[in-house]
């Protein structure tokens, strides 16, 4: 197994790399830095630690405790949103918050604090956290729950603050596994706010997929059906994907260039949008990307990057339409409003307003103009999203969050990244 | 309600398999020597969906406990014998009372626990015993694991002949090179199978009632082969 990052656009070197096994003996104090691994879907470097040593924690995986009548969910922190999944939806459960996919361990989803289409309702990950083992390297373990600033230090702590070793969640009550879906386009960013505004109220899950060449897109929102079989196998006539494949997508890689990016962009924009209110399982709803399991290598040997940045509400959208001007086409853009509630982490990345991400080959005209991007965030009161970073300056990075001194109060001495060296030079 | 007992079953293997069998509300009896772990493993399967857990610890090994083991377990419908130690082959050759310890675990408890659930299978039954490719031919990295590898060889070959008239089947299941801790040390290639694919082929052959299950399928060409080898040409 190889320990990359999802973007691959950074070389993944460990020193050494140990297994985390056992939640009962998990390895003990090391004399060199550690930093927890789970399964290596952050982008950029957070999951990095060139040079030292990973933890990796995908064994650690064991469901230890599941609460049937209130839905709480108690599990290793190698355990995936997959395995969780599996076992929580046929008994009428569902996940508080998912990202885009379900391929990521609970570990990973909070320390990195990972939001999802539900975000205006429900909020970050880290909001639905009973509590959670912390495990130092003096040995020492610790059980934190929310109002503790050790645990307010490890929701989107970026794995420094000790290895998570078991976490207790909150799930969500669902009666059926299918979602009512509507793909709606929009032709501008002023129709997409409108849409947002008119939706949000009423849709638990809204999401907006972008064509950044012409400030078109579609509208995806949806909610869970309210009656039927709960279950992952059919409902309605509705399937879940039975397994994700390895396709030989690298093939097409010499083809991610303007002309067919904007051509498949059109096709989609054409060709997928349906605005009646149609079932679909859960799993396409929220997890497209995953039917490919190597979707990442699309981008080649190089890698690609991904860049995800947040426009506080009050700065308005003409920032979002200058930096989408400045950056152009990208074969894979998604905008959404985040909500108003708070996120629980000091390092959490979500504010009030408007959340952009966009996906770039790792090619050279596009670190300096990222750099330019950086800097209209910085100007608007925003921020980049360290999950996805491999590149932002480090003093904009401590701007952008001023809270990273606390962190470091809170870290554990033994703990480090490649991320948090480059951000702390 | 099928009921499975399971030796060794904080193996990764093993949990594998009691997953499919817990998903399928299956009443399970786990064996193991670590509390903790085996803890971990009896909570995970009851999330998962099993019926009914019970652990028992026991350091297979030592056969100390081989009776209250065999008490405890009553009568299963499937037995999976999973417990084993692959140990560096260097440290057994430096201090060559150490490859007894090697046998106690991987040989003489599984033969000693297979003659025992022999006896109480019911007809329809199935006994399934984790053996290795490492047992088709000695090598010189891990002969003395390969040894006791081929003592259940062959033990389970004369044990199936024994258990047809009773309708028991024996199932030997081969895995050439699984990503589990007991490779931790073992540089990983293409051939690496994951667990839970393993796992899946493990359970499909207890149900088919196979005899003999390369896991993946290709290690079986690549052991014929192997096997057809001249033993002066074995010096890998």
């Amino acid at each position: 197994m190889t320990h990359e990052s999802w973007g691959r656009s950074i070389p993944s070197s460990p020193a050494h790399v140990l297994d985390v096994t056992w939640a009962s003996d998990a390895p003990r104090a090391q004399d060199d830095l550690v930093l927890p691994y789970g399964r290596g879907r952050s982008y950029g470097d957070v999951c990095l630690n060139n040079g030292h040593t990973l933890l990796d924690t995908h064994r650690m995986s064991h469901l230890l405790a599941f609460d049937e009548n209130a839905g709480v969910l108690t599990c290793e922190a190698g355990a995936t949103l997959d395995d969780i999944l599996r076992v929580v939806v046929p008994r009428g459960w569902f996940l508080p918050v998912t990202p885009g996919t379900k391929f990521v361990t609970v570990g990973g989803c909070i320390a990195n604090d990972v939001h999802g289409k539900n975000h205006h309702r429900a909020g970050t990950f880290g909001r639905h956290v009973r509590w959670l083992e912390l495990l130092r390297s003096d040995g020492t373990r610790l059980r934190c729950a929310p109002g503790d600033e050790l645990f307010r230090a490890t929701i989107g702590g970026l794995g420094l603050t000790g290895l998570i070793v078991q976490a207790e969640i909150q799930l969500r009550k669902i009666e059926s596994s299918a979602i009512v879906e509507e793909r709606i386009p929009f032709r501008s960013l002023e129709e997409f706010e409108a849409l947002s505004a008119a939706s949000d109220a009423t849709y638990e899950y809204t999401v907006a997929w972008l064509d950044t060449f012409r400030a078109r897109g579609l509208f995806i929102r949806g909610n869970h059906v309210l009656s039927g079989p709960a279950g992952s196998q059919p409902v309605d006539g509705l399937r879940g994907r039975r397994s994700s494949k390895h396709l030989p997508v690298a093939a097409f890689s010499p083809f991610l260039i303007r002309p067919t990016i904007r051509a498949f962009n059109a096709a989609y924009f054409h060709g997928t949008a349906r605005p009646e209110p149609h079932p679909v399982h859960y799993d396409p709803f929220f997890y497209p990307l995953d039917a490919v399991a190597n979707w990442n290598a699309v981008y080649g040997k190089r890698g690609f990057l991904q860049y995800q940045f947040v426009i506080p509400e009050a700065a308005g959208l003409q920032p979002v339409a200058e930096i989408l001007r400045q950056l152009g086409d990208s074969p894979l853009a998604v905008i959404k409003k985040f909500g108003a509630l708070e996120s629980p982490g000091l390092l959490s990345f979500p504010l009030h307003g408007t959340t952009v991400s966009m996906d770039f080959p790792a090619r050279e005209p596009f670190l300096p103009l990222l750099e330019r991007c950086d800097e209209i965030v910085e100007a608007h009161g925003g921020r980049v999203y360290p999950a996805k970073d491999s590149r932002m300056a480090p003093e904009r990075f401590r701007r952008f969050f001023p809270q990273w001194q606390e962190l470091q109060l809170h870290a554990d001495p033994k703990f480090s990244s490649s991320f948090w060296r480059r951000v702390m030079q | 309600m099928t009921r499975v007992a399971i030796l060794g079953a904080t193996s990764a293997i093993a949990q594998e398999v009691a997953r499919l069998y817990a998903a399928e509300r299956a009443s399970l009896f786990l064996v193991g020597r670590d509390e903790a772990k085996l803890a971990a493993v009896a909570a995970d399967l009851r999330v998962r969906g099993a019926q009914q857990v019970e652990t028992f610890l026991a350091d297979l090994a030592l056969r100390e406990r081989d009776e209250a083991l065999a008490a405890a377990a009553g009568t299963p419908d499937v037995v999976l014998i999973a417990q084993g130690t692959l140990p560096e082959q260097t440290s057994l050759e430096s201090d060559p009372r150490t490859q007894a310890a090697v046998f106690d675990l991987n040989a003489t408890s599984v033969m000693v626990l297979a003659a025992h659930f022999a006896n109480v299978l019911p007809p329809g039954g199935a006994l399934c015993v984790i053996g290795s490719i490492a047992g088709d031919r000695g090598r010189r990295s891990n002969y003395v694991y390969g040894a006791a590898k081929a003592a259940i060889h062959a033990y389970c070959e004369g044990l199936r002949a024994r258990l047809v008239p009773k309708n028991v089947a024996v199932v030997l299941i081969k895995p050439g090179w699984v990503d589990t801790p007991m490779t931790a040390r073992t540089k990983k290639n293409a051939l690496f199978a994951s667990p839970e694919s393993v796992g899946r082929t493990i359970k499909r052959a207890i149900e088919s009632r196979r005899a003999v299950v390369y896991v993946p399928g290709y290690w079986r060409w690549i052991s014929l082969v192997i096997r057809m080898l001249p033993a002066r040409m074995v010096k890998f």
